[in-house]
């Protein structure tokens, strides 16, 4: 199967990433070229294998409940692009 | 004074213990090469004079107290901007991050400033790790020493220039589906990818996180035994970091080949690889035999798979990790833009470069509702096989030898307007990071127009020393790895 420029919109759209309409006609064909690389892995037989999510198997690690950091959101916060009395600022989203 | 610069790190450590050379001098006479000969190379995209001679007489002070040093004390090297470096720009290679001052160190950089070594600056790197001809960096792409009309590799394409231009007596490099191993072959270098799990994560930019390992790149297996006895260890920070007990990862270099069996699959010796890489790697594989190995051709069916079974997992790991970059909390913010959503994805259009944009696309598809089961679940269980095959072949012998780089380095251009042409340059060292397996490449001759070819050595799960050791005995045995390019003499 290969995306159209809908598909591509929505994908955009997941994804958080702006495309313009000129955008979108040269990313599908990009997309559809590396779709169709892909599919090679549609034709091989998997049934009965376990998807294998990480490369060495370990379970999580729980530590105690207990603080190991210093608060540094100065330091944190220095690198943010808009920030004020220690909180980050975004568009109105609430009205 | 300036012979150091082709000096191993033992002989390095030695001429700082003998106080033959300051690490101030050391630091001095690669920062001056690094003034004369980075404008034309590109390599280093962050430089601090004065943090690097602070931290060089700091060693200093340690050499003369004579307490609490090691064998790299003194030592300068230069880390790739994928790692977070405390008061230094960490960009990642990515417009995103081109104003971003990290506030903390990666472990790895801990750990090698622990040790006392001495950091020269940022190198430079395919954007977010995502490239294998550091074409898509943000600012500007690496040129290879040995010919600057071609690429150097990548990602860690800055690292491996760096190093090969002796810039740097060693770097720090990452490697995700090949990204330590190809530009260390393109450019004439050793370098290692560790078992997943060695060396932590911390503070390393996430590019696919079951995937990205970090490692060390230098001139020798010797070299890089030092430095990964200095980055590998258990780290509670990144949640993945193996518990294990300390090595000594330089404990067999002198044992002899006698008796050792090569792998070679049969698969990594087709008809894809180039016919001067092939010579090369025939060339090693007989000075191998010639030591005392013995050589078996082993099977890796599934290895064919792995470059697709790659594109699909990395960019479905890339996509969700790189959901950090916001615009909120650090990295680049469009300038204009209404409401919350569109802040969101204008700073997302406009900070990412286009492979990153392409890749965060295909991983969002590929989870996506309708499609996680016949791409992510599909590809994971192809994993599964590749791995499964590995181990297979680990029973017939001790490592497993291939090429690194199916050509030598390429001219700039051939190959960044066809992703999947550029993909397939990883085709022989996709498979190990998708197993968790430790990979090398080395240095093992020179093809077409005098450009290096590596030998990529495959060392069984936690099988570092072994690799090293394998390595080194080549080494002992050839000079390939001591030659410089022209013209940075």
């Amino acid at each position: 199967m290969s995306l159209n420029l809908e598909d591509v919109a929505r994908i955009a759209r997941l994804a958080r990433i702006e495309l313009s309409a000129a955008e979108r006609e040269a990313t599908r064909d990009q997309l559809n070229d590396i779709l169709g690389f892909i599919e090679q892995l549609q034709a091989v037989d998997t049934a009965g294998i376990e998807p294998m999510a990480h490369a060495v198997d370990v379970v999580q690690r729980l530590r105690p409940d207990v603080v190991t950091e210093t608060d540094r959101r100065a330091d944190f916060q220095a690198v943010a692009p808009e920030t004020e009395g220690g909180l980050y600022l975004v568009p109105r989203v609430v009205e | 004074m300036s012979g150091l610069i082709n000096s191993s790190l033992r002989e390095l450590s030695a001429a700082l213990a003998a106080k033959k050379v300051s690490a101030v001098e050391l630091a001095t006479l690669f920062l001056d090469r690094i003034e004369k000969f980075n404008p034309a190379l590109n390599a280093f995209i962050t430089l601090d004079r004065d943090k690097t001679l602070a931290q060089a007489r700091a060693a200093d002070e340690r050499l003369k107290a004579g307490t609490g040093t090691t064998p790299l004390t003194g030592i300068p090297l230069g880390h790739k901007d994928i790692f977070c470096t405390r008061g230094w720009r960490t960009s990642c290679g990515s417009q995103m991050l081109a104003n971003f001052v990290s506030p903390y160190d990666a472990n790895v950089v801990e750990k090698l400033a622990a040790a006392g070594m001495v950091t020269l600056g940022k190198l430079n790197m395919d954007e977010f790790a995502m490239g294998s001809s550091n074409e898509t960096s943000y600012f500007g792409p690496v040129r290879n020493p040995w010919d600057v009309s071609r690429v150097p590799g990548g990602s860690s394409g800055g690292s491996a220039a760096a190093v090969a231009a002796r810039l740097a007596p060693a770097a720090t490099g990452t490697d995700t589906g090949g990204s330590i191993r190809q530009p260390a072959a393109l450019c004439g270098l050793t370098g290692l990818k560790p078992t997943y799990g060695v060396v932590s994560r911390y503070g390393m930019i996430a590019f696919a996180s079951s995937l990205d390992q970090g490692g060390p790149m230098a001139k020798s297996a010797d070299d890089c035994a030092l430095l990964l006895n200095a980055m590998a260890g258990f780290d509670a920070r990144d949640s993945t970091s193996l518990e294990r007990p300390t090595e000594d990862y330089g404990r067999d270099l002198d044992m002899p080949l006698a008796g050792l069996r090569i792998g070679l699959p049969k698969e990594f010796f087709g008809a894809g690889m180039d016919a001067d890489v092939r010579a090369a790697v025939e060339a090693a594989l007989a000075e191998y035999r010639r030591l005392g190995a013995t050589t078996v051709e082993v099977q890796l069916p599934n290895s064919g798979l792995s470059v697709p079974a790659y594109y699909v997992i990395a960019p479905a790991e890339a996509s969700s990790n790189l959901s950090r970059f916001d615009g909120v909390r650090y990295g680049y913010r469009a300038p204009e833009y209404g409401d919350l959503t569109e802040m969101y994805s204008r700073s997302r259009a406009q900070g990412f470069g286009a492979e990153v944009k392409r890749r965060i696309l295909i991983g969002t598809y590929v989870l996506s509702h309708g499609y996680y089961d016949a791409y992510y679940l599909k590809a994971q269980r192809i994993r599964r096989l590749i791995a499964a095959d590995f181990a297979e072949a680990f029973k017939q012998c001790d490592v497993i030898m291939g090429p690194t780089s199916p050509s030598v380095a390429f001219a700039f251009g051939a190959k960044s307007a066809d992703p999947v042409q550029m993909y397939l340059s990883d085709i022989y060292t996709i498979s190990t990071n998708l197993a968790g397996l430790p990979g090398m490449s080395l240095p093992c001759g020179f093809g077409n127009n005098n450009m290096p070819v590596g030998l990529q050595i495959i060392g069984n799960w936690f099988g570092e020393a072994k690799m090293l050791s394998v390595a080194h005995q080549y080494q002992k045995a050839t000079d390939w790895h001591t030659r410089m390019p022209e013209g940075v003499k």
